[in-house]
């Protein structure tokens, strides 16, 4: 098969960046996405097509689908045409032969662009330091099933929990908004009784930093769930929008009463 | 103001948003019922709407609604602007291509612009009936001669006569159906109401809500384009 991709260039963060337009030939309908930018730059690496020669960044690394390091904006849709897949479990069978592929990055304030395709996703990883884990004490591994759990609870924080926090959500956003990131990884810790003791101060924590790193706010649109490579429900927003709320009256009793918070 | 409302959370702004808009979707019933009575639905329809009128602009208590309908629009207009602005901030960068998801329709999309249809709307709105009510602008000229600046079945007649207006009236309340079809159930959305099996009947109701209030305002004026 044979593609011409419009690609983004972009030196530095700093650097004004443009497309640049490369053609692939001769690529096989099984190969995947990231594959096929593999060859591409190898292309540019042997045949030095351009001088100096630079290949094309983007992120990956299992290319199994779980990692959540791939972010292409292929076509106008973070990780591609296929619903429910990463861009390294997208396949060029997906496309037609002679297309012309436009790949862009994520575009947000708080992704900054890093290089080409690469984007800084460390505002996720500030917002899951704001409180996206449980604090417990360190030592013997607990009996399983110590703690019964509802099995409906247990599979709707099963399903929150398979955000691999990629970035599709805020990528898709009209308003690059977090909300659905932020709600999945509320929501697998407030279903679960281990996470219910610290889930008042966690939705405040995380809420809060996700609005100082400049994501948008939910305007249910819904395009992050269509859009998610997990298939995360915007129930969870919903329920994260719950338990904000939850927080926020309890946190105002606290403090008639007197007491501290956290 | 703006830099407190900047420290409230987007979530909060959402909430008062979405409370403030339920508001408003009761009122619109309310203005429509005694609208509707502009027709000749019943014989008596001139003088049910006009006690309707003394009713609402007499009573006490809907003087105090009054005062929480007002507060209702400014709270929704200047929260609804600000968090446009921050959601517009959010990406500095646009993309060069973006093809739509199989869930974006284009009543959540426009939500603002519908939005400055219906604040359009509002300001002909009010320079045509509320202000003269208080006395500060003429009521509007027409064949009906215009009792008292309460005589709003009068001041209702010379505006609709007017078929530029009946036109205009027509083209911003579908404005208004559009921004209630997305704004219903995405209230509830916001307020953390999502349920499996009651969100399928929050759309549901939703769309009816919308489609009736916006064929019911229509109604009005296209009973004048008519005849």
């Amino acid at each position: 098969m044979n593609f011409t991709l419009k690609i983004w260039r972009q030196e530095n963060a700093k650097a004004k960046g443009r497309f640049k337009t490369y053609k692939v030939e001769n690529i096989s309908p099984d190969c995947s996405f990231l594959e096929m930018l593999d060859i591409l730059n190898q292309q540019l690496i042997e045949d030095k097509i351009e001088l100096p020669v630079d290949p094309i960044a983007f992120d990956h690394d299992c290319r199994e689908g779980i990692c959540g390091m791939c972010s292409l904006y292929i076509n106008g849709r973070p990780h591609g045409p296929e619903q429910g897949t990463t861009v390294c479990q997208l396949h060029m069978r997906k496309f037609k032969d002679g297309d012309t592929i436009t790949i862009e990055p994520w575009r947000a304030k708080a992704f900054p662009v890093i290089k080409d395709l690469m984007v800084d996703r460390s505002a996720f990883d500030k917002i899951i330091q704001e409180g996206g884990y449980i604090s417990v004490s360190t030592g013997g591994v607990p009996d399983a099933n110590a703690i019964p759990i509802p099995k409906e609870d247990a599979d709707l924080a099963m399903d929150a929990a398979a955000c691999i926090g990629c970035g599709a959500c805020v990528a898709a956003c009209k308003n690059a908004s977090a909300m659905l990131f932020v709600a999945a990884k509320v929501s697998q810790f407030a279903l679960l009784p281990q996470g219910k003791v610290e889930a008042e101060k966690r939705a405040l924590a995380m809420v809060a930093k996700m609005d100082e790193l400049g994501f948008g706010s939910c305007t249910n649109t819904y395009a992050c769930e269509a859009e998610c490579p997990k298939n995360i429900s915007v129930e969870n927003i919903a329920r994260l929008n719950r338990e904000y709320l939850k927080a926020k009256v309890k946190k105002a009793d606290r403090k008639r009463e007197g007491g501290g918070f956290g | 103001m703006s830099q407190t409302l900047l420290k409230i959370s987007s979530i909060s702004k959402k909430v008062f948003m979405s409370l403030a808009g339920l508001f408003l979707i009761i009122f619109l019933v309310v203005h429509l019922s005694i609208n509707l009575f502009i027709l000749p639905i019943t014989e008596n329809h001139q003088e049910i709407f006009k006690q309707a009128v003394e009713f609402m602009t007499t009573f006490p208590l809907i003087k105090v609604m009054e005062v929480v309908l007002f507060g209702a629009f400014i709270l929704h207009i200047i929260l609804g602007v600000v968090l446009q602005i921050e959601n517009w901030m959010a990406r500095p960068v646009g993309y060069a291509v973006s093809t739509k998801s199989k869930t974006d329709s284009p009543f959540s999309r426009f939500s603002i612009h519908t939005g400055v249809i219906i604040f359009i709307f509002l300001v002909i709105h009010f320079m045509n009936f509320y202000f003269v009510k208080l006395g500060w602008v003429d009521p509007p000229a027409g064949d009906m001669p215009v009792a008292d600046k309460h005589d709003f079945y009068n001041m209702a007649l010379n505006v609709f006569n007017n078929p530029v207006y009946s036109v205009l009236y027509i083209v911003l309340i579908l404005g208004l159906g559009f921004h209630l079809h997305h704004a219903f159930q995405a209230a509830f959305q916001s307020l953390g109401l999502n349920h499996p099996k009651y969100t399928p009947w929050i759309k549901g109701i939703g769309l009816i809500y919308s489609i009736v209030i916006t064929i019911g305002f229509i109604s009005i004026p296209l009973y004048f384009l008519i005849n």
